[in-house]
């Protein structure tokens, strides 16, 4: 079974320390919380350098077209303790933006860098948000669930 | 005074050292690289797209399109991923779990042995590439016995694998664990002892303990670099637990410890397979699964230790026959951008070897 971080400690930590900035995300996975857009440099950045979470590398940036928003799903994993998290930021339907946190790992990069091209989020501030996998004059955002499959 | 001028050179898509369709484009200033810019997606086929449009069982073969050199364990971080949103983890029963340890390992040492040969063919050592060649085809015969391909096995099953295997293929596979220590050991003084091989990657693409952890390295690529982490031992999935085995570690993370990692890797997993096939039991190789495959409302990210770095899926259900979303986080993807950190300063020569070592499949990047 997978070891988990302690979400109400966590999520207790996080709001004292960035003001209130995150909370417990049910879902089946048990492993979620979910963080306030405008706040996630700020937060990633304490689960990678307080010693008691030790996230020093992200993994999979994961970004999902829910009927109601878009969630960008950050998946962490400690090397050290071996305890999973799942951040999640959940966007407006309109106007899908969210701090890039390149900052913070560079491995977010190409990742933010294809959500921005398959999945049309905005990642504010990050340094070449451009198409990577698609060509430069592609129209729309193939994974989004309006974008018809064609054969 | 002569006049000098920057020169952009643009290498690839067809270009022997990118390994597929990779493209990069370099300004020179002489020798020496001043900026890199990687340009990716000839290969983009919007496999998580098409994954939407699938049934989770018709997915299965569409993996071995992944990471071409190592299908089987693309399949099974699938197939896990699937198992863990349906919660049938803990039914997969005894013979399946072992043979996908097999398979996998077995899968591991034909992806290695491509990396050995592409890695002395970039640096123009030919004949390093034929002896990894026989060894890989002899793992690749295994695999297609087993499952009846090469390269895209679709071996692995929701609940399970798809065909047993006999005695005689045992026996084969007994030949090859045995023959493979003097064929590893024919590459450590082919290759790795070589002293000319060594001038050449010694201290080229040096990647630190704390700059491969940033740019989100995983793999033996990570271990290259000293830290000492690997999926199979810390995080256990399947029936690896039961298995003991070291995780080799390189010392300053250049490309001539990328090289020997897995090189001593290979070694590992043939000490993993033969536990295996002494422990391996009678018994069926598929759980009991419904035809139709519905998992429940939810979602699951699992990780597996791919030859390449860690493989994950985050699959999204909405309870019915297709997943709502399937995400492939992609190792050799994110690695390959640390090609441009790297690569600046170097010599253009060294950028190819640097390229090399850290063994990029273009099926897996552009996906």
């Amino acid at each position: 079974m997978d070891k988990i971080v302690d979400r109400e400690a966590l999520v207790g930590e996080l709001n004292q320390k960035l003001g209130n900035c995150a909370e417990i995300f049910e879902d089946n996975t048990n492993q979620s919380i979910k963080v306030k857009p405008e706040k996630i440099v700020g937060v990633m950045k304490e689960l990678r350098d307080n010693p008691k979470y030790d996230f020093k590398a992200l993994m999979n940036l994961s970004s999902v077209d829910y009927p109601e928003n878009f969630t960008v799903v950050y998946h962490l994993n400690s090397i050290s303790y071996y305890h999973k998290l799942t951040v999640k930021v959940e966007l407006d339907k309109a106007k899908p933006e969210v701090q890039s946190i390149t900052s913070v790992w560079t491995a977010a990069n190409v990742q933010e860098r294809e959500a921005y091209d398959l999945m049309g989020i905005i990642f504010t501030g990050h340094p070449n948000l451009k198409r990577i996998l698609l060509a430069d004059d592609w129209v729309g955002h193939p994974l989004r669930k309006d974008f018809k499959l064609q054969a | 005074m002569l006049k000098t001028q920057e020169l952009t050179l643009n290498m690839g898509p067809q270009h022997p050292s990118t390994h597929g369709v990779f493209r990069c484009v370099l300004n020179l200033d002489g020798e020496y690289i001043t900026k890199v810019v990687n340009h990716t997606g000839y290969l983009h086929r919007g496999l998580e797209k098409l994954a939407e449009a699938r049934t989770y069982t018709q997915f299965i073969p569409y993996n071995g399109r992944l990471d071409y050199c190592s299908g089987m364990m693309n399949e099974l971080a699938y197939v896990m991923t699937v198992e863990k949103l349906m919660g049938i983890t803990e039914e997969i029963p005894e013979r399946a779990q072992y043979l996908r340890v097999i398979m996998s390992e077995l899968q591991r040492i034909a992806s290695h042995t491509i990396y050995v040969a592409s890695f002395s063919l970039d640096i123009a050592g030919f004949t390093g590439f034929m002896y990894a060649f026989r060894d890989r085809d002899r793992a690749l015969d295994l695999i297609e016995a087993a499952s009846g391909q090469r390269m895209m096995p679709n071996y692995m099953r929701i609940g399970g694998v798809a065909a047993d295997v006999d005695e005689n293929w045992f026996s084969q596979l007994q030949k090859l664990l045995d023959d493979m220590p003097a064929s590893l050991d024919e590459y450590d003084g082919l290759i790795t002892g070589n002293e000319i091989f060594q001038a050449r990657v010694k201290n080229v693409g040096i990647v630190t303990r704390e700059m491969a952890l940033d740019i989100g390295f995983s793999g033996p690529n990570l271990r290259a670099s000293g830290v000492d982490h690997d999926l199979r031992r810390d995080e256990p999935y399947g029936i690896y637990d039961r298995f003991k085995f070291d995780v080799p570690l390189g010392e300053q993370g250049d490309t001539f410890d990328r090289f020997v990692v897995r090189i001593k890797e290979m070694r590992q997993s043939v000490n993993i397979i033969k536990q295996a096939i002494k422990d391996i039991p009678e018994g069926p190789i598929m759980a009991k699964v419904p035809k139709v495959i519905k998992p429940p409302v939810g979602e699951a990210f699992h990780c597996i230790e791919n030859s390449k770095g860690h493989l994950g899926f985050h699959i999204v259900s909405d309870g019915s026959t297709k997943p709502y979303r399937t995400r492939i986080y992609s190792p050799c993807f994110v690695s390959l951008g640390f090609f441009p950190i790297v690569a600046k300063g170097q010599h253009l020569m060294d950028a190819v070897v640097t390229l090399a070592s850290i063994d990029i499949v273009l099926g897996e990047v552009d996906r």
